[in-house]
């Protein structure tokens, strides 16, 4: 059975993502069509998020949906001590659809299971956000024609970055091979590497970010090494200079290398190398839009010809 | 001669035999005996060849359902269950972990929905063997010895 509600990227199996990234394809060609005409869509940020927002409401407005909804808390009845269930099954008499970003963790998943309507998580706490991993995975497929076999090395916070470990899990039915590249106090959490174990996926542990690392890869993942994840300052200094790409870094790379990033960027991928061919990131970003107006449709059942 | 008993024995009910001395009061209070009227007998800190010390506790005339009583494999997955008829062990059980935990544990995350609404906990046990549970909401993972009974 088609999934009703999206809270887990688990929540899809191999063939949901393919008909995602199909649906998501004809969306890229002609992102502007009638089919939310009538409906309304609730974006419920009870923390503000504006990149996801902006993503979520230009996909609903170009399927000319009507949105209602709040971007911040502070303007939402949970401050009154408004329960989640409340808000979710008042929502819910007037939305057909609730895209819901929460600080807590595991509220897509109680809200989900309340909601009359279909949900979408845009973020739960540090626990899921599907949508950002189902962009990644169409990035992937789009700039490799394919998701099989691919050689991906993923460099930074592999510790904390939730983005990092939804990627490893939708990858997963792909037979990848992961180069993990982060410092020692940000390295792979051990239960992803008893997933990929259990999968039969090889991956291989770096400290250092080697050449070797980047020139077997068909997609580098950059992602943040934040100050506030260390508990030892010496060692972010030490290591804040590390895990940063520079365009020469690319200069033996494979041709058909993209640099991937969740975005914001901050250092970590310096200026010179946005004007590189191989640096994808901002239309990663966009594909954003085209995969969340395949998912709500989807969700909904409407059929995209 | 056998020995003495170190606590009385039972004409018809359930003998809890074999649990874990630091588990006893937690049993009691999973199993809501504070609440029976029945006549309860608790040991605690008893010879056990097998354990060194254990506790032990009878109830009398009571029958436990399966889900009212495997709701203690949580914290003492290796007790033995004695159900006594006329003085005679007619059947002797097991507890088994059930695949769900609802509303017997709180979640170690304080980030998580469940600590912040009101609403009933589930865990789903990812390993009987080493008890390992995971929130059914925010997917945290608990070992055996992290567990908080609500």
């Amino acid at each position: 059975m088609q999934p009703r509600s999206l809270v887990n990227i688990g929540d899809y199996d191999r063939e949901d993502i393919f008909r995602i990234l199909k649906s998501a394809t004809k969306f890229k060609e002609n992102p502007d069509r009638d089919l939310l005409k009538g409906k309304v869509c609730a974006t419920l940020f009870f923390e503000p998020s504006t990149r996801t927002r902006l993503s979520f409401e230009t996909a609903v407005n170009r399927l000319r949906g009507r949105i209602i909804g709040f971007s911040d808390s502070a303007t939402s009845s949970s401050t009154k001590g408004e329960s989640l269930k409340d808000t979710i099954m008042m929502v819910s008499n007037y939305a057909d659809l609730i895209i819901m970003r929460h600080h807590l963790e595991g509220s897509a998943r109680y809200a989900s299971e309340i909601s009359p309507v279909p949900l979408i998580n845009a973020g739960d706490g540090s626990n899921q956000h599907p949508t950002q991993t189902m962009l990644d995975l169409f990035t992937i497929y789009e700039t490799q024609g394919t998701l099989e076999n691919l050689t991906v090395t993923i460099v930074g916070d592999l510790k904390y970055g939730r983005a990092v470990h939804s990627l490893i899990q939708g990858l997963s039915y792909f037979n990848p091979t992961f180069n993990f590249v982060a410092p020692e106090e940000l390295h792979i959490p051990e239960k992803y590497k008893l997933f990929c174990d259990d999968k039969n996926i090889s991956y291989r542990e770096y400290t250092n970010f080697s050449a070797e690392s980047i020139n077997s890869a068909d997609i580098l993942y950059m992602t943040r090494v934040q100050k506030e994840r260390f508990t030892d300052l010496m060692e972010y200094e030490k290591v804040k200079n590390v895990y940063v790409l520079h365009n020469e870094m690319l200069s033996k790379s494979k041709e058909n290398l993209k640099v991937l990033h969740p975005l914001p960027r901050v250092k970590e991928i310096s200026q010179d190398v946005d004007e590189n061919p191989k640096a994808y990131y901002f239309q990663q970003a966009k594909n954003g839009m085209y995969t969340r107006q395949a998912i709500i449709c989807d969700l909904m059942g409407i059929n995209v010809s | 001669m056998g020995k003495a008993l170190q606590v009385a024995a039972l004409e018809n009910g359930t003998a809890i035999d074999h649990i874990p001395t630091d588990a006893v009061f937690k049993v009691v209070s999973l199993l809501q005996l504070q609440r029976l009227g029945n006549r309860i007998t608790i040991g605690n800190n008893l010879n056990s060849n097998k354990m060194g010390t254990k506790g032990l506790i009878k109830v009398s005339d009571k029958f436990f359902k399966e889900d009212e009583i495997n709701r203690i494999a949580l914290v003492a997955p290796s007790v033995n269950l004695n159900i006594i008829r006329n003085f005679e062990v007619v059947e002797k059980k097991k507890v088994v972990l059930p695949d769900e935990i609802i509303e017997i544990v709180k979640c170690n995350n304080p980030k998580c929905i469940s600590n912040n609404e009101p609403m009933k906990t589930i865990f789903h046990v990812t390993d009987k063997e080493k008890v390992e549970i995971q929130c059914h909401y925010c997917e945290v993972k608990i070992k055996k010895e992290e567990i908080v009974l609500i």
